[in-house]
């Protein structure tokens, strides 16, 4: 069942030829066998999960469903979701649960998808990895040495080793496309404002979007076709006409400008990731593309800026947790000061303190102009490339990240190496653009995706470049052999 | 060697909204703790705010009034600190583009001279909660129903020169914002606050270092505690000491200052732009849209009272006070067809603020609407009752016996104007009095005083008195 494209799922619920329920107990059976080695939930709700299927299938069975319906999900534990611990992946917040859902899991409740759970993560989704986690790391089920990437590490897992079919995951600075290439899926991180904020545990705010991890582009479609749209709730919000993302599914890429920028395959590139990148590539213009050059001069500072305008951000994001109204409190504290202090000392782990004081230095009196305003106009030269890049072009298509998955342990003691990881994914979130990455091979014997970045609101067209392409290859149906 | 004085003032005005700047929870004042407070004011993780688009005209309004720039385009940061009663550990404030820019104000000093104070900005921001003491022994209590409230912060020039001329400029802004209708003015429940920052230098040198007085609920205090901090800094200077930049409380049972936090221990605020809200616009339609419902300002009001009606300057300051005020009192004289304005000023200035005074009543609960004043002003005017009976329907208006017609009836109170029943009167009384009557025409005048309260008295005071003035008049020279 867990093969499915989540089209053919459906179509064999509305059939009546299985229920939501044996759907969703043949994924918790494979969460129970699995996720004890795995590690990728936080918090398995099989309850939960079960009576929302039984709710699913009478839904079904009064002709009151929609595609989605009755398909079972995961949520990353950055998604409020009322009743059920979100923990964010930090002990701050291994006590707290949220009278409210998120705006995405109100959607998709409606809709009717019951909940396995909630997906581990790097704290705060602070990382490229998911070892940061408070709850320890999520192993890559290609090769549990290796990482599953990060932060949405958990719900890449979850879709990587079937024990989900759909999950949601954040992408601030690559949170979903690095997971999702370092596990062989397919995520996509939309356009800023196209998915409500509200109810996401906020790391970065100008940065933070939500997206599918899927296997194949087109489930990717059906489930952000459910998880966009506007909400009055969140300001940052587009007003814009409901989008059906899957609506060029299907059309031809004859013609597709592809832009390659010659930046991008520069030293730091794993040669065999540069092979995997350059023969998808390949094939895509077998399909009627054409590759042209482009270039974004300006694409090193990218990762510069984001590391002084995220931490800016979550330094004032995160000081709500200090110890008074919810979280974490620690024992015994003395006075008000000892409260904070203890409480943040002892409830945040080490990188989310090292981003909090980066951005707490770089808003301080007499640095905010060197570094807080300097980075605001790097992002806008940032974003200007892309503006310049898409005169050319129509997509521009590179790798995710500059290598596949590395080891459990090997960057933990060395955060450039670890930030450098994203390289790639940073300056779409810069421009706030959407951006795919899909399946396109494997280096090292640990999968890579392919990075497809398109102009604002082309979603609906990254989603079939991704689609078509995955007609053409079989890298989204591959499993690691123990989960399959 | 003499000393100079410098003032300036910030004023948190807490704008009349119904719900919260960045939520839909309630702003009424008085509710059971945390009552008030929804997730996004408790600053729970995940929550965002939306801007209430009603604090956007009230501050065009004020703008208007202040004659000042707007800030067409403003934006919303976050200022960085840690307090219980901050709940987001920032609060949303408008720090480099505030919504409304340069402006003025125009004060009367106290031997009648204008002085213009000049209005720096005024910027708008969620108020915090409070810390409660006192509930739980050896605990502090947090309520959060104040989160979120909608605030102006309006900032001065260091324009002002003198304690008198501080609080005359804040009670200028208090009358201001309550006829805009933006903020209702209640300094006991704090929806109007106002800082001090005071220094003092030697005349032609730099501005010297302030100190803050923060949170004094009442005018009097205010002038008070500037005038005592002025008289701290110049000994402490004089005596070879300096001021410190610090904010300082005032006891007003002691009616000293004393320092609350000097500048060392305050925090760098880290200022930036939230990224939860975006830059707010302001267009031309926006403003023509608040220019249209604006109200007629204190000083326009006042000058028109004086013209139109024929009010003494006085009697049109008392009645521009308060914008319920003058709104009353120009109901009542539309209500009279405008035929003695100056005497529905009188009443509403003397016996209607005295009775609303002594019971503590303010003009929409007071017992005597306008219609009701009016009603009894018209029978002034038609002669049916003197100023004295007067006196006594409006108490009994005000006891709620009825209007002023049903009680002058059921009294029995209208007035003698019959003329023979007054000159029965008056024949009566010089016919009871003939010592006083030889008296008066042996040159003692003021007995006249004595025979006109003898005839009101018999009269049961219903006797017209211009008539009986002049019938004893006749009568006595005759």
């Amino acid at each position: 069942m867990h093969n499915l494209t989540i089209k053919q799922m459906s179509e064999k619920l509305h059939s009546g030829e299985i229920t939501s329920v044996q759907l969703t107990q043949h994924y918790l059976d494979r969460i129970s066998q699995y996720d004890g080695d795995l590690n990728a939930f936080v918090t398995v709700t099989p309850e939960l999960a079960l009576s929302m299927a039984e709710a699913a299938d009478q839904k079904i069975a009064a002709g009151d469903a929609e595609l989605l319906t009755g398909i079972p999900i995961a949520h990353k534990d950055i998604f409020c979701t009322d009743g059920i611990k979100t923990s964010c992946g930090s002990k701050m917040l291994d006590n707290f649960i949220a009278p409210y859902d998120a705006h995405v899991v109100t959607l998709l409740k409606k809709i009717g998808m019951p909940i396995l759970g909630k997906t581990n993560m790097d704290e705060f989704a602070m990382g490229s990895s998911s070892e940061s986690s408070y709850y320890g790391p999520t192993k890559n089920p290609w090769d549990h040495k290796a990482v599953p990437g990060g932060s949405s590490g958990g719900s890449a897992a979850v879709i990587a080793a079937g024990l989900a079919p759909l999950a949601t995951g954040t992408d601030t600075g690559g949170s979903v496309r690095q997971p999702a290439s370092f596990c062989g899926i397919t995520g996509i991180k939309p356009t800023y404002g196209a998915v409500s904020r509200f109810g996401i545990i906020a790391y970065a705010s100008s940065f933070d979007q939500a997206g599918p991890l899927t296997r194949s582009a087109e489930d990717s479609a059906w489930m952000l076709n459910a998880m966009a749209g506007f909400d009055e709730r969140d300001s940052t919000s587009l007003e814009r006409e409901k989008t059906d993302y899957t609506a060029e599914l299907g059309q031809s890429l004859k013609g597709l400008k592809i832009g390659v920028p010659a930046e991008y395959f520069g030293a730091g590139l794993d040669p065999e990731v540069e092979t995997v990148i350059r023969t998808a590539i390949t094939e895509v213009e077998k399909l009627g593309g054409e590759v042209v050059e482009v270039h974004l001069p300006n694409k090193d500072l990218a990762v510069p800026a984001y590391y002084v305008l995220a931490p800016a951000e979550a330094s004032a994001n995160l000081s709500r947790y200090d110890g008074v109204r919810f979280g974490y409190r620690c024992d015994q504290p003395q006075d008000l000061e000892d409260l904070y202090k203890r409480s943040r000392s002892e409830g945040f782990g080490e990188e989310v303190k090292r981003r909090i004081m980066v951005g707490a230095y770089a808003l301080s009196a007499g640095y905010y102009d060197a570094y807080y305003v300097k980075a605001q106009q790097l992002r806008r030269m940032v974003r200007d490339d892309f503006t310049k890049a898409f005169e050319s072009c129509d997509v521009i298509m590179g790798p995710v990240a500059p290598t596949s998955a590395f080891n459990i342990g090997e960057k933990s003691d060395d955060q450039v190496s670890m930030y450098l990881n994203d390289l790639y994914t940073i300056p779409v979130n810069l421009a706030g653009l959407p951006a795919l990455s899909v399946p396109a091979g494997f280096a090292n014997n640990r999968p890579v995706g392919l990075h497809i970045v398109g102009p604002y609101f082309s979603e609906a067209k990254l989603l079939n470049i991704g689609h078509q392409f995955q007609q053409i290859t079989d890298w989204h149906k591959q499993m690691p052999a123990q989960y399959q | 060697m003499s000393w100079e004085v410098v003032i300036g003032l910030e004023i948190h005005a807490q704008l009349t909204t119904k719900s919260k700047i960045f939520s839909g929870a309630s702003t009424a004042y008085g509710a059971a703790p945390n009552s008030q407070a929804c997730a996004i004011d408790a600053g729970m993780p995940g929550m965002l705010p939306v801007l209430n688009h009603a604090v956007l005209g009230k501050s065009i309004m004020l703008g208007l009034a202040l004659d000042a720039e707007l800030g067409m385009r403003s934006v919303f940061d976050r200022k960085n600190y840690f307090y219980p009663d901050s709940p987001k550990g920032y609060q949303t404030t408008q720090m480099d583009f505030p919504i409304v820019g340069q402006g003025k104000l125009e004060i009367e000093l106290e031997d009648g001279r204008k002085k213009v104070i000049g209005v720096t900005r005024a910027h708008l921001e969620e108020d915090a909660g409070k810390s409660v003491h006192g509930i739980v022994p050896g605990q502090t209590g947090i309520d959060l129903n104040r989160s979120g409230t909608a605030l102006l912060e309006i900032v001065s020039d260091p324009d002002m020169s003198s304690a008198k001329e501080a609080v005359a400029y804040a009670k200028k802004m208090h009358e201001l914002v309550q006829y805009l209708g933006i903020c209702d003015g209640n300094m006991q429940e704090g929806s109007f606050r106002v800082d001090s920052n005071v220094s003092v230098r030697r005349p032609g040198e730099p501005l010297g270092t302030r100190a803050e007085l923060k949170n004094i609920n009442s005018f009097k205090f205010i002038e008070k505690a500037i005038e005592i901090e002025i008289e701290r800094q110049i000994e402490l200077i004089e005596s070879g000491g300096k001021v410190v930049q610090e904010t300082r409380l005032y006891d007003s049972e002691k009616d000293v200052t004393r320092s609350m936090r000097t500048k060392e221990e305050a925090n760098d605020y880290r200022y930036f732009p939230c990224p939860d809200l975006l830059p707010v616009i302001i267009t031309e339609a926006d403003v023509e849209a608040v220019r249209v419902v604006m109200p007629e300002l204190p000083d326009a009001k006042r000058a028109r009272f004086v013209s139109e009606f024929n009010l003494s300057d006085y009697d049109a300051a008392v009645l521009t006070g308060s914008r319920a005020m003058a709104e009353f009192f120009e109901k009542v004289v539309a209500l009279t067809d405008a035929k003695d304005p100056k005497l529905c000023a009188n009443w509403a200035t003397s016996g209607f603020s005295a009775a609303l005074n002594r019971d503590g009543l303010s003009i929409e609960n007071a017992p005597v609407s306008a219609e009701m004043l009016a009603g009894m002003i018209s029978r002034l005017i038609d002669n049916s009752i003197s100023g004295k009976i007067a006196k006594q329907v409006f108490d009994a208006m005000w006891q709620g016996e009825g209007s002023a017609d049903e009680i002058i009836e059921s009294k029995g109170l209208k007035q003698i104007t019959d003329t023979g029943a007054i000159e029965a009167l008056v024949d009566e009384v010089l016919a009871n009095n003939p010592d006083q009557v030889e008296a008066y025409k042996g040159g003692q005048e003021k007995m006249m005083g004595y025979f006109v309260g003898q005839i009101m008295k018999a009269s049961g005071g219903q006797a017209n008195p211009g008539q009986v003035n002049k019938l004893l008049m006749t009568k006595l020279k005759s």
